[in-house]
């Protein structure tokens, strides 16, 4: 579905990635790890339009999407979450997933600002489906809340929510359990479940080890911008060069 | 939605019945003008308080749709109806061709950018002498006419602009309670959780800036019918600041308090004539206090006040009891 060919980045004189490849499979959950500075974010920056790499290509469904745009990548089904969370603070929960469904509606400025008929239908049904994905994801009580006042757990299931009503074909969390307490983590896990029950593709970048290996299906592991090893989560557990990288030379 | 509309309402009448109080006079060739400023706050607060994209350079906008329409009618005698269309048609051309290059830009550069590009438009109104008539103006600037009714009195006025003005105005509300206002505040909030989301932000910013551009020329346009002379002094630098001041007055994002802000700037000016060529110290002072204990404006600010100060009192009373 998604695949990074020779990918590499470099900033100055930092190579933040170099000559990564792997595939993404459909159904999927794809987890890439790493330690702190392996390029996982980077990797994430390129293929998401954020960046444009150095060299490499990057393919979705065989077809060469290097260097798209974020938005344009959004109509094409490829979305994103970020690390430190980016939600429209000053609008409400339900607003910020009826932004996720701009992409399935049209209406321009004119028949906005004139309230035509067809544009009302269409509101109506942007509302509805936006309560419907904040249910999803379990947040629907939280819709008329600013978002900027949303506890840190919530705001991460509300950045999910936000990005499953662009209804994508494939989803890429980047630190999703990045401080989430246990109980919080244990939502995350459900929910990233349903959806790939959903039939979404996920991919997810984490340091939390646990929910990495509970719920991913494939594991890719990154190391100074290397790709050090790939493989099912048992494989990976016992990969003596993984566990150097993690622990050190013993 | 049924508030929203109520509210609509309420100042819609308060339009239509204002004049009858005031039993004509100077104060209502005031309130012609406000209008016109109300509808050029609106216009900007379109594009600074919905997508946070500042303009330094309104007055542009609001001199080309007066110019154009001032010198096709007292020029060429072409009529005012029609040279209204053309003003915003052509000034909405402007801006869209404009908007790409110079929303390219964001923040301080945005600033600079179209503070360049309202300090040029003033030039050519002051330099193009044999077009507009240079520093000494353009005059004999026909009224607009209905029906053979013309409009060459305030009273007249007053119907004319403010009908102008409530319509921006219930387009503009109308604008940000949808997809589009949506996608411009989510713009102002994250650019760049916008674009993920696949909103295209770079047209929609053209978009908001064109939009801004032509309500600013139909401000001009009535400005160059109702006033029938023009000069580049109307349309400098100082017009673009004390719109940015109404905007921020009012309240970024609220469409209503663009209105306050308006009546406000240009009311108090007429209150303070005693303080002379000092009301620029006047105009400082109060965009100073307003953003040191107002900074949402006067819409969010007074209810915001007014609770806290409840609350003072209570605490007052209640420590007064114990006592």
């Amino acid at each position: 579905m998604l695949k990074i060919e020779s990918m590499t980045k470099i900033f100055g004189g930092l190579t933040a990635l170099q000559d990564v490849s792997f595939s993404i499979s459909a159904g999927d959950i794809t987890g890439i790890i790493g330690p702190n500075g392996a390029g996982k974010t980077t990797l994430f920056n390129v293929v998401t339009g954020i960046y444009d790499p150095t060299s490499g290509k990057v393919y979705y469904d065989g077809k060469d999407i290097t260097g798209f745009s974020p938005e344009k990548l959004a109509r094409l089904g490829l979305v994103r979450t970020f690390q430190g969370i980016e939600l429209f603070g000053q609008m409400t929960v339900l607003e910020n997933v009826m932004v996720g469904l701009h992409t399935k509606s049209q209406s321009g400025i004119i028949a906005s600002a004139l309230k035509l008929p067809a544009h009302l239908r269409e509101e109506r049904q942007i509302r509805e489906r936006a309560i419907s994905w904040l249910e999803f994801a379990g947040i629907a009580d939280l819709a008329g809340m600013k978002a900027a006042n949303l506890p840190f757990g919530k705001g991460r299931l509300l950045e999910i929510a936000r990005a499953m009503a662009v209804e994508p074909r494939i989803i890429l969390l980047d630190e999703p359990a990045a401080g989430l307490n246990s109980r919080e983590t244990s939502d995350l896990a459900l929910l990233i479940k349903r959806i790939k029950d959903a039939g979404i593709t996920v991919a997810l970048v984490e340091h939390d080890m646990e929910l990495v290996m509970g719920i991913c299906s494939r594991i890719v592991v990154l190391n100074l911008g290397h790709k050090l090893a790939e493989g099912t989560p048992r494989q990976i557990q016992e990969d003596e060069q993984v566990i150097t990288a993690y622990l050190g030379e013993g | 939605m049924k508030r929203e509309l109520m509210k609509f309402l309420v100042f819609a009448a308060a339009v239509l019945t204002a004049p009858l109080f005031l039993k004509g006079g100077y104060i209502v060739n005031v309130l012609v003008f406000v209008g016109i400023y109300t509808i050029l706050a609106v216009a900007l607060n379109l594009l600074l308080g919905l997508a946070g994209q500042i303009s330094l350079g309104q007055a542009a906008f609001f001199g080309l749709g007066a110019y154009i329409s001032g010198v096709l009618t007292a020029t060429h005698a072409a009529n005012p109806w029609v040279a209204m269309v053309i003003a915003v048609i052509a000034v909405g051309a402007i801006a869209f061709v404009l908007g790409f290059p110079i929303l390219k830009l964001k923040g301080h550069y945005l600033a600079m950018a179209t503070l360049g590009m309202g300090i040029i438009v003033y030039i050519i109104f002051n330099e193009t002498v044999d077009i507009t008539g240079g520093p000494s103006g353009l005059s004999g600037i026909p009224n607009l006419s209905i029906c053979g009714v013309v409009f060459n009195t305030d009273m007249k006025n007053y119907y004319l602009v403010w009908s102008f003005a409530m319509a921006t105005i219930l387009l503009s509300l109308n604008l940000s309670a949808s997809r589009i206002g949506r996608a411009l505040r989510a713009i102002h909030d994250s650019e760049v959780a916008a674009r993920i989301l696949g909103v295209n932000v770079r047209l929609l910013k053209v978009q908001i800036f064109t939009v801004s551009g032509i309500f600013s020329a139909l401000a001009g346009s009535l400005y160059a019918h109702t006033v029938q002379f023009i000069s580049p002094a109307s349309f400098g630098f100082n017009v673009s600041i004390e719109l940015l001041t109404m905007v921020i007055i009012g309240g970024l994002g609220s469409i209503y308090g663009s209105f306050l802000g308006a009546a406000i700037l240009t009311l108090l000016p007429e209150l303070f004539r005693t303080f002379q060529d000092y009301d620029i110290v006047v105009y400082g002072t109060v965009l100073i206090v307003m953003t040191m204990f107002m900074p949402g404006g006067i819409v969010r600010g007074v209810p915001l006040l007014a609770r806290s100060l409840l609350v003072r009192v209570k605490a007052v009373r209640s420590s007064e009891k114990r006592v």
